[in-house]
């Protein structure tokens, strides 16, 4: 099974990018290793950005979508088959910025869907504008002076929505978040995974998050107070730690709507009949 | 023809709307055919509703300035309408709330007290009392309530019952043709509904925008009977998204929204486009710009349907006349979206949409099945394809890696900025266009009625289909009407106005959408009359202003 098409690649070198493409590819490697998964069930929706490069590169079903629109895609392909993993990566602006609506539905509902945002706090394909999560401050080409808003927390956005599972990981720790993933594949309903990445041309954030990032230990992933304390720790803007893991993981009601469907040939036209029969 | 028109009015929340399709159904149920036409404002209680419906042996599709009975539940409804009245006409009233009544007037408060029923029954007593006037059987009475408002039979005939025993017969309905069938009467909206689901439909998505919300009403009633999943997103964005999700996922899944709605669709419209994924859209016009004027009708999105998007694609653009061609085309647009891979789009006005008609059922579709991918060879979603169309697989399918991309693409779906594959998937869209268009030479895509032989010729779309047909009977004019609007159907247009000296559009808008579109593909139009009140064309006006214009 070749995971990756040979479309030529063109991240820039240093791309966060890269560590999300190879940590999905392992996570559907070893689920049809382990799990008896078939690689046709897998479907990838993506937004527009650079991370919505990956739908080009990875050798899977895809959706490469438009600028926001990754969730109600995923939402519409889980619908018509539950059968389907659905994994949609956007990006911070597919996401927070022109598909904030989306997600915060997305989580309400509990759709089957894993969402992993590629959070690199820039704009990048459109050459370095800030972003919902950009720090405040930040000196982008459409704020020269720097950013006067706070940057949205999309860990706290996702539990105060209502997914049921939501985690923090990032590209520097890669065991890690191949593990995050794959927890967030296989968990049913609606996951959020927020990854750090750093823009290796207009955000480069390595050395910050070398100093700030830490893995979550002994924390209760069943306790949403906890989980969103955990989540305020670091605001997007300050030098406080900055937590790695599952916030969060609980199991909810799913399905918000009823799976798509038809009756065969010869039942429709009867019930038609029958409808049709009561307008006499 | 012998014919006769009724009509119900009063405030919102008085029930004039479920009144006026019993009335509907009480004149259909004598084996007339019939015509209701629903007028209220964008407001839930107060103001002035009503509904008229006419009815005669044949099929009625438009309204006249005259009526037979008003049955009014307040004083504005005899104030607007009594002056409306022919000779012989009568109006039936609610003593309690009409202080100036001439005719019957019916003390609904009292009635509605003593039978211990809910004040929403008060219509039931005038509809009482339209059927003693009409000479409608008692039995026919009973039957068609008990089916039409299944809630609180007892009540509601209890009620009915005390207005047939105060009114007296003012004119019997017109005779029934012999061995003549009763018909359903259903709306504009139920018929799509309904046309859908035959068709095979299996996911509706709506945000709910009036005037096509009935149809999601509708289907959402009825999913597990149908068993079609009927979801309602967060906005409309969301719906055609979700939309394109379940088309590539192999669902057939059919969206309904008004212009409002897909102005934010066009983005996902255009996507559609590129990505070659089947959705259909219920376009169901009313007055615009913008919020515009929102529970009345208008025909003033041709244009938009035509050109929404960005970029060029194919899309057929299908305008229905009447019931039968909204059930037919509602199945025949899923048909050809998922042959040839495109957004389709029924485009209806609140008056076909709300308004009601007693249904003669649908013609059958050719078949059109769609192009599957035969399980042979690495899969290539645009993979070249007869006519431009490449062969389906949906994702799950064993052996297929199905990649859509709203970007330019190769016949993987990967990526490509290459000017020749650019330009050559550009052909391919065309391609189908051209396909599409010799597909519909073989459906009724031009319709035409009054005297084939005239010289002037009443160009109209959409449901002035019905006011246009009844004028040229009246005046010995011929109607041409293209029902598929995209791609123009040349052909059958050259065909249906040839010999004409004189074209009359006539549409429910002051540009002349029609006659642009017919100019530009080189026929002449020598005037435009338009309506663009949000209100129907009387058969009366249109009478009026055709001799206006020489015709």
């Amino acid at each position: 099974m070749t995971w990756i098409t040979d479309a030529q690649n063109t991240w820039c070198p240093g791309c966060g990018n890269f560590t999300v493409q190879h940590a999905l590819k392992d996570v559907f490697a070893g689920l049809v290793a382990d799990e008896g998964r078939r690689p046709e069930e897998f479907v990838l929706v993506t937004g527009i950005g650079c991370h919505a490069k990956i739908a080009d590169y990875l050798a899977v079903n895809s959706f490469y979508a438009i600028h926001g629109r990754t969730l109600p895609v995923a939402t519409g392909i889980t619908l018509a088959n539950p059968d389907l993993t659905v994994v949609a990566c956007a990006g911070d602006g597919d996401a927070y910025a022109e598909g904030l609506g989306h997600l915060v539905f997305a989580a309400k509902r509990n759709t089957d869907i894993t969402a992993v945002v590629h959070d690199n706090r820039v704009y990048g394909l459109t050459t370095g504008q800030y972003t919902p999560t950009s720090y405040t401050g930040f000196r982008g080409r459409s704020t020269p002076k720097g950013a006067k808003e706070r940057p949205f927390n999309p860990v706290e956005l996702a539990l105060a929505s209502g997914a049921t599972f939501v985690a923090r990981a990032y590209t520097r720790r890669l065991d890690h978040l191949r593990e995050v993933l794959r927890r967030a594949v296989l968990h049913r309903g609606f996951s959020f995974v927020e990854v750090l990445q750093i823009c290796a041309t207009y955000n480069n954030l390595t050395a910050s998050y070398h100093d700030q990032a830490y893995e979550l230990d002994g924390h209760d992933t069943a306790d949403l107070t906890a989980a969103l304390e955990r989540a305020r720790e670091w605001d997007y803007s300050d030098g406080a730690p900055i937590a790695l893991g599952v916030f969060y993981e609980v199991e909810r009601e799913r399905e918000a709507w009823p799976p798509m469907g038809r009756l065969p040939d010869h039942r429709r036209r009867e019930v038609i009949r029958g409808v049709l029969e009561e307008r006499r | 023809m012998d014919e006769i028109a009724v009509l119900i009015g009063g405030k919102a929340g008085e029930g004039i709307n479920i009144a006026g399709s019993v009335v509907m159904r009480l004149i259909a149920g004598c084996g007339l055919r019939a015509a209701m036409y629903y007028d209220y404002q964008s407001l839930i209680k107060g103001g002035h509703n009503f509904a008229v419906i006419r009815g005669a042996a044949e099929q009625p599709y438009c309204h006249r300035e005259g009526l037979d009975l008003v049955l009014a539940l307040d004083q504005e409804t005899v104030r607007r309408h009594h002056g409306r009245l022919r000779a012989g006409g009568q109006v039936i009233y609610d003593t309690g709330r009409v202080q100036e009544g001439e005719g019957t007037g019916i003390p609904l408060d009292e009635i509605v007290k003593d039978e211990g029923a809910p004040a929403v029954t008060r219509n039931m007593g005038l509809i009482g009392g339209f059927c003693k006037a009409c000479a409608i059987p008692w039995e026919t009475v009973e039957a068609v309530l008990s089916r039409a408002v299944p809630k609180a039979v007892e009540a509601n005939l209890r009620v009915a019952g005390r207005g047939y025993e105060a009114a007296e017969m003012v004119r019997p309905l017109p005779a029934r043709a012999a061995g003549i069938r009763v018909l359903p009467a259903i709306s504009g909206n139920e018929a799509i509904a309904l046309g859908l689901v035959e068709a095979g439909l299996e996911g509706y998505i709506a945000y709910p925008m009036t005037p096509s919300s009935g149809i999601l009403h509708f289907l959402a009633a009825r999913q597990e009977e149908f068993r079609t999943s009927v979801v309602h997103p967060e906005n409309e964005i969301g719906v055609m998204l979700m939309a394109l999700g379940a088309a590539y996922a192999g669902r057939r899944v059919a969206v309904g929204t008004s212009g409002g709605g897909f102005c934010l669709m066009t983005e996902g419209f255009s996507l559609a486009g590129m990505a070659e994924l089947p959705v259909l859209i219920v376009l169901a016009q009313r007055p615009g710009p913008s919020t515009g004027v929102p529970t009345y009708s208008g025909q003033g999105d041709l244009l938009f349907a035509l050109s929404a998007g960005q970029g060029e694609f194919p899309r057929p653009v299908v305008a229905p006349g009447t019931l039968e061609e909204a059930w037919y085309w509602a199945g025949a647009l899923l048909d050809l979206a998922w042959r040839f891979q495109t957004p389709a789009v029924l485009l209806t006005d609140k008056n076909l949409g709300e308004g009601m008609y007693t249904f003669h059922g649908a013609p059958e579709r050719p078949p059109l099945p769609s192009v599957r991918w035969d399980g042979d060879g690495g899969y290539r979603r645009y993979a070249p394809g007869p006519d431009g169309v490449s062969p389906l697989a949906s994702p799950g399918t064993a052996g297929a890696v199905v990649k859509v991309n709203s970007y330019a693409h190769d016949e993987r779906g990967i990526t490509t900025e290459d000017r020749a594959t650019v330009a050559r998937m550009a052909e391919k869209r065309n391609e189908k266009e051209k396909a599409m268009a010799e597909v519909l030479r073989s459906y009724p895509s031009v319709m035409t009625a009054g005297d084939p032989a005239a010289g002037t010729v009443l160009l109209c779309w959409g449901s002035t289909a019905g006011v246009c047909t009844e004028a040229a009977k009246d005046l010995g004019l011929r109607v041409v009407r293209p029902v598929v609007l995209s791609p123009f159907p040349v052909e059958q247009f050259s065909a249906a106005i040839g010999g004409a000296e004189q074209v009359v559009a006539v549409e429910e808008n002051l540009d002349g959408h029609l006659a642009r579109l017919v100019r530009a593909e080189g026929y002449r139009v020598n005037a435009v009359i338009g309506k663009y009140d949000g209100r129907p064309f009387f058969l009366e006006d249109l009478e009026r202003q055709l001799k206006g214009v020489g015709a």
